[in-house]
């Protein structure tokens, strides 16, 4: 790119601004400036649906059958360190090799636990199977796992392998997408949003050949969620 | 694309005599509208939630210099770039610049209507640069080397006997020597061919669904997840996206997502939904290095301020497109450009010029389906009447049907006569169509109803209705 491109660029940019500006005519330039700031700064919830302003044991239930409804499956167990033998017998149900991929942020569960099961941490080559990841936090509205990068969540682990298992804690639980917003907001603080925040419902689909439904088009063909309840 | 809207007639012809598309677009008619109907009735608030979907709208366009600056500042301070494209000309350039920076050979696609505005792809091809659509729709027509037939399904069109040939043909030199039937094995056999693409592409170039000021954000929505490895495993990433794509907040582009989704394909969220903001961090382990948007203008500026104007609240939901009785019996490639349906009815004039595509707002019988059900309460058919008369100021329109709409003006100004004419005409076109429910010809409109049926009139005309509802409320 040379200056001249560069260059270009700007005068494309001021030209369309001030076409912006002729079309909308004239206007109180301080106000509109105002109301702007404002709405950036409260950043205000619009409308929220009722359905999820409910107490916290309808919340997650609400979770389970609206992700359920996707074609994602999902387990329950009683604490952290039961979350290794649950990836194991999920992926015995299924058939699937015992060989699983994991994000640093669920490197330090106790893995040693399932000794059949090779694990390796980090980001996923093509071929591996099975990506084992943590959400950041959980919609019960419509049934959607919100992930989120960081140093302990690579964001290919979710898409490569055909096999995604998300390990989420019951306190992750929100009810709409704007709790989820507000959970973010929280724990970026000044950093501001992170690359990538995925919503995810579901596994993988197309219905790009004759309106049918086909699982598994480019993303994990399974979504698997085990639910940690403590 | 060269348009070929002018020749829409020719092009309507062809489209009713493929019986392959008849039994597509039948399959279109069934499909979509339930899935939305089933959707909205279990969102109780659905309503208020397109009002509070417009109300967002409308606010942004009222601002929309300051809220892209806004956007420009933070895709900035979150290390990414902004680039102004004011023509399709400047968004082609652009991104060759930049994939010739990235000495990118070839780049994945994730689906993207402006891509196909800009006509991205042969330029790209003519400049040595391999584009590869990953939206398995997108990819099927590139196979076939055909635009989008609809912009939330771009192979709707094909049936599974079509993919099975084109894969058969495209893909043998990939060592894919049998021919499938059945739909799932297409599916894998297109991940199959596609997995290896995604890992050597230098660039990956998305659209946006939204962009969002406050945080300098890019979203897409899909279902595959193509446009997430698009966006996550190249060095770079592009995203091109038109400027009216822009809203304030992360909240108003959830509202706007509840409204979306269920007006597409009657899901309550897409399968993926993703937010991109900048290239990756210093602690990030995977994702681009480089993250650029490039805005397009092609005249969305100037419509601002015309009538017009309400087309930028467009969502590109696709729902106007599976309500009308127009695209339902054409399809989408009738149109002759990049947007079809009752929104590329508005749009297209816009961009191509009403003399091009005059035919199309008139391609209309005025029932507003598109308007009642569009998200973002876009006035279709209030717009296509604007067209109408441009082209008829114009003189565009054939000399009989001119001579027709001016009779109809001269009668429309004497509301007794009008009154008395069209409750003739009313009582006419019931009996005519008992049979059917259905009108296959119309007196005075043969060019009309020699390809398509009107719907019968059902009773009295609107205004001996509107007259006794007001007696009856008095
Ligand atoms: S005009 Fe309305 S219904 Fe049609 S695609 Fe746009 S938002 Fe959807």
């Amino acid at each position: 790119m040379g200056a001249t491109a560069t260059g270009e660029r700007v005068s494309g940019r001021d030209a369309i601004l001030g076409t912006i500006r002729t079309s909308l005519g004239a206007r109180d330039d301080d106000a509109a400036r105002k109301a702007v700031s404002a709405r950036l700064q409260t950043h205000p919830r619009n409308l929220v649906p009722d359905r999820s302003a409910v107490g916290d044991a309808e919340r997650v239930a609400m979770f389970v059958s609206q992700i359920e409804a996707t074609h994602a499956s999902v387990a329950r167990v009683a604490e952290p360190a039961d979350v290794p033998a649950a990836v194991a017998a999920y992926l015995a149900q299924h058939n699937l090799p015992a060989r699983a991929t994991l994000a640093p942020d669920v490197a330090d569960l106790d893995w040693k636990s399932q000794p059949l099961l090779e694990t390796r941490v980090g980001v996923p080559v093509e071929s591996d199977p099975v990506g084992v990841t943590a959400a950041f936090a959980a919609i019960a509205e419509t049934g959607t796992l919100m992930l989120t990068s960081g140093a302990g969540s690579p964001m290919t682990l979710n898409l490569l392998p055909d096999n995604h298992v998300v390990v989420l804690r019951r306190r992750q639980v929100t009810g709409s997408l704007e709790d989820a917003w507000d959970r973010l907001r929280t724990h970026q603080g000044d950093a501001g949003m992170p690359r990538t925040a995925m919503f995810v419902s579901g596994p993988s689909s197309t219905a790009d050949i004759e309106l049918t439904l086909y699982l598994g088009a480019h993303g994990p063909r399974r979504l698997h969620i085990i639910l940690v309840e403590d | 694309m060269e348009p070929t809207s002018a020749q829409f007639h020719e092009n309507v012809d062809k489209a009713l005599h493929d019986a392959d598309l008849q039994t597509a677009l039948h399959r279109v008619d069934k499909n979509f509208a339930a899935r939305r109907t089933a959707a909205v009735t279990a969102m109780p608030e659905f309503e208020a939630l397109r009002d509070e979907a417009v109300r967002i709208k409308d606010h942004t366009l009222d601002h929309l210099d300051l809220y892209l600056e806004t956007f420009e500042e933070n895709v900035i301070a979150s290390g990414g770039q902004v680039h102004w494209a004011a023509t399709p000309e400047d968004a082609r350039q652009i991104i060759l610049d930049l994939c010739q920076t990235a000495g990118a050979r070839t780049v994945t696609k994730g689906k993207s209507m402006i891509a196909e505005e800009v006509a991205l792809n042969p330029f790209l091809e003519q400049h040595g640069i391999t584009p590869v659509e990953t939206d398995l729709g997108e990819y099927i027509i590139q196979l076939a080397d055909e635009p989008p037939s609809h912009i939330i399904g771009p192979a709707i069109h094909k049936t599974k006997e079509q993919v099975s040939d084109l894969f058969a043909t495209h893909h043998e030199k990939l060592g894919k020597t049998k021919r499938l039937t059945e739909g799932s094995d297409l599916v894998a056999e297109a991940r199959d061919v596609l997995r290896p693409r995604y890992l050597e592409a230098d660039v990956g170039i998305t659209g946006a669904n939204f962009l969002i000021a406050e945080t300098g954000t890019s979203v897409i929505v899909t279902n595959e997840g193509n446009g997430d490895l698009t966006q996550q495993l190249p060095r770079m990433h592009i995203v091109i996206a038109s400027l009216e794509k822009i809203v304030p907040t992360l909240e108003d582009a959830s509202t706007i997502l509840r409204v979306l989704a269920r007006s597409a394909t009657g899901q309550q969220m897409s399968v993926y939904t993703t937010f991109s903001t900048g290239p990756r961090r210093a602690d990030d382990p995977d994702g681009p290095d480089a993250y650029h948007v490039v805005l397009l203008d092609n005249g969305r500026s100037k419509l601002l301020g015309t009538a017009f104007r309400d087309i930028l609240r467009c969502i590109r939901c696709g729902a106007c497109f599976n309500h009308c009785p127009v695209y339902a019996s054409i399809g989408g490639h009738a149109y002759g450009w990049v947007y079809s349906g009752p929104m590329g009815a508005v749009l297209t004039p816009t961009m191509i010029g009403i003399e091009e595509a005059h035919h199309l707002p008139s391609a209309t019988p005025f029932c507003g389906r598109c308007e009642a059900v569009c998200p973002m309460r876009i006035p279709l058919p209030k717009m296509m009447r604007h067209w109408r008369e441009q082209a008829f100021d114009k003189k565009l329109d054939p000399a009989r049907q001119r001579v027709a709409l001016r009779v109809w003006a001269w009668v429309a100004q004497r509301p007794a006569l009008y009154r008395r004419l069209t409750g003739l005409a009313v009582r006419y076109l019931a009996w005519r169509g008992r049979p059917l429910g259905r009108l296959r010809d119309l007196p005075l409109a043969g060019g009309w109803t020699d390809s398509r049926d009107l719907p019968a009139p059902q009773g009295q005309t609107f205004s001996a209705q509107w007259a006794r509802q007001r007696q009856g409320n008095a």
